[in-house]
């Protein structure tokens, strides 16, 4: 945590009490967004993401391995995420902490839930072979809210993610890397961030919103509007009214957000 | 992040060329960006060949872990890290022996060209990103490295600058790629401070003659000129002559 300033903390609460803020954005206005894919030739599917001055790349690494044996014919996504010690003074190296975790946590539940990705269409073999993709967040700059940031990172990755396609020849899996194919994806779902500051509530926290906001609500939400993830944060509550208000923003924002994302990377 | 291929600045000489096509004497394309990230201190972006590494310098800074100060002067702490998605099959993240060892000697590499006495009790911290690797990262690293500090502002004597030889099929060559790694028969990383060509890093990984070492170590001081000027002109493009 960096330390603020008392005299920043009222300046930002008493500019956002007049519906102002310090980067002269209205309080529902996201920063500026930068999306680009095929960023690392290596992973299968890549997307680096610029949300203002916070910036991550997300790589997508597929491997062949044993369903769970309660979803026998579904495959397997696995999120992890890595706040390097690179992208902020207060990101120490080492093993992820629990601000990594809840941030590999919410990203993973946004694009599970929204059930975006069909997981059966990742089934090789039933009850012995199925996809495994390892989604891996890289935070390489970090100037608030991750979490919008990293599901528009993972969602452009997953469209950018080509995999071999299959065959069974006698119990053995063939893999053709001559024709490959994307993921099945059937949907877009993606995250909208507030930040209770004084009485109000802002979107897409900037850094130093986000260190002095007393509460923190992230929605995911699919492109039809229904709610698939959603994450409290922060030591303060938030009113019935601040939730009701910042679904009506995140169902306002979420179509802006996936046009953007079809105009520069292509439609799903 | 763009690839931008750069003019191969080799003039082609008469000895056989290597399996992408270079001259035993050539650098693979390479592109160097100075402070690209926001948070960091200094920091920078390299590209060489498939290799893409981005480097961030924070410091000198106060140095949390006691033991680590020193009252004279700062220290340098690297950490050399590969992305998970960086490699062909994707590698577990976290620090393993490799890694380790290179954030050690990169330190140690970057360490000569430092001037740290006017920094006691305080602590330099270099960390070194690998998003793909293609071959010769550690060199590609420490290269990078050096420009990131110099984008941070740390006092140095001069920049520090590496590249790698070795032995391919019997002929000694500049920058080895991931493929002539694997199939050569000796890899040698050298760092040098380009000013007065003073040797900062050696490694040697398989089997040379004397004379092979001596032709291997020329071409790599040669080779790490040449990505000097690079280096430089990246500085120069970030704050001007």
């Amino acid at each position: 945590m960096d330390i603020i300033p008392e005299i920043v903390r009222e300046n930002i609460t008493n500019l956002i009490n007049k519906k102002e803020r310090t980067d002269g954005r209205a309080l529902d206005e996201f920063r500026e967004i930068f999306i680009e894919t095929g960023v690392i030739t290596k992973a299968e599917g890549s997307a680096r993401v610029k949300l203002g001055n916070t910036q991550l790349i997300v790589g997508i690494k597929p491997q062949i391995g044993e369903p769970f044996p309660d979803t026998p014919d579904m495959g397997i996504i696995i999120t992890n995420s890595e706040l390097l010690p690179m992208a902020s003074p207060t990101f120490e190296p080492g093993p992820p902490d629990e601000r990594s975790i809840e941030l590999s946590r919410v990203v993973d539940r946004c694009i599970r839930e929204s059930k975006m990705l069909n997981l059966e269409k990742l089934c090789i073999i039933e009850g012995s072979s199925v996809w495994l993709l390892f989604i891996d967040l890289h935070i390489i700059d970090y100037d608030g809210n991750l979490f919008d940031a990293a599901v528009l990172a993972t969602v452009a990755a997953l469209r950018d993610t080509k995999l071999p396609t299959t065959k069974i020849e006698e119990d053995e899996i063939i893999l053709d890397y001559d024709n490959l194919q994307p993921l099945p994806l059937e949907d877009t779902a993606l995250m909208c961030t507030f930040a209770k500051i004084g009485d109000q509530i802002v979107l897409d926290p900037n850094l130093d919103e986000e260190e002095i906001l007393t509460a923190r609500l992230s929605i995911g939400m699919r492109s039809d509007g229904i709610i698939c993830a959603m994450q409290k944060g922060g030591e303060g509550p938030l009113t019935i009214e601040d939730i009701e208000k910042a679904i009506k923003i995140t169902k306002e924002k979420i179509p802006q957000l996936i046009e953007q994302l079809d105009k520069t990377i292509g439609d799903l | 992040m763009i690839i931008i291929i750069t003019p191969r600045e080799f003039k082609r000489i008469s000895e056989p060329a290597r399996e992408d096509g270079r001259a035993p004497d050539e650098i693979r394309p390479i592109k160097i960006e100075a402070g690209i990230l926001e948070r960091a201190d200094g920091s920078s972006y390299l590209e060489l060949g498939g290799n893409k590494i981005l480097v961030a310098v924070y410091g000198p800074r106060e140095a949390q872990i006691k033991r680590l100060q020193r009252p004279d002067r700062a220290v340098i702490r690297c950490r050399y890290n590969m992305a998970p998605f960086s490699v062909e099959e994707r590698k577990r993240p976290g620090p393993d022996r490799r890694s380790v060892e290179i954030s050690k000697i990169t330190a140690e590499a970057l360490r000569p060209a430092l001037i740290l006495e006017k920094f006691p009790r305080s602590v330099i911290d270099v960390f070194i990103e690998v998003l793909e690797a293609e071959g010769g990262t550690r060199c590609a690293g420490i290269t990078a490295a050096s420009v990131a500090l110099a984008d941070a502002g740390i006092p140095m004597k001069d920049m520090v600058v590496a590249c790698a030889t070795g032995k391919v099929n019997g002929n000694i060559v500049l920058d080895l790629s991931e493929e002539e790694d694997k199939k050569g028969e000796a890899d040698m990383p050298v760092a040098i401070l380009p000013r007065n060509k003073q040797i900062t890093l050696l490694q040697s990984d398989g089997n040379l003659t004397e004379e092979e070492f001596k032709k291997a170590l020329n071409l790599a001081i040669k080779g790490c000129l040449k990505i000097n000027k690079i280096q430089k002109e990246a500085l120069k493009k970030k704050y001007g002559e």
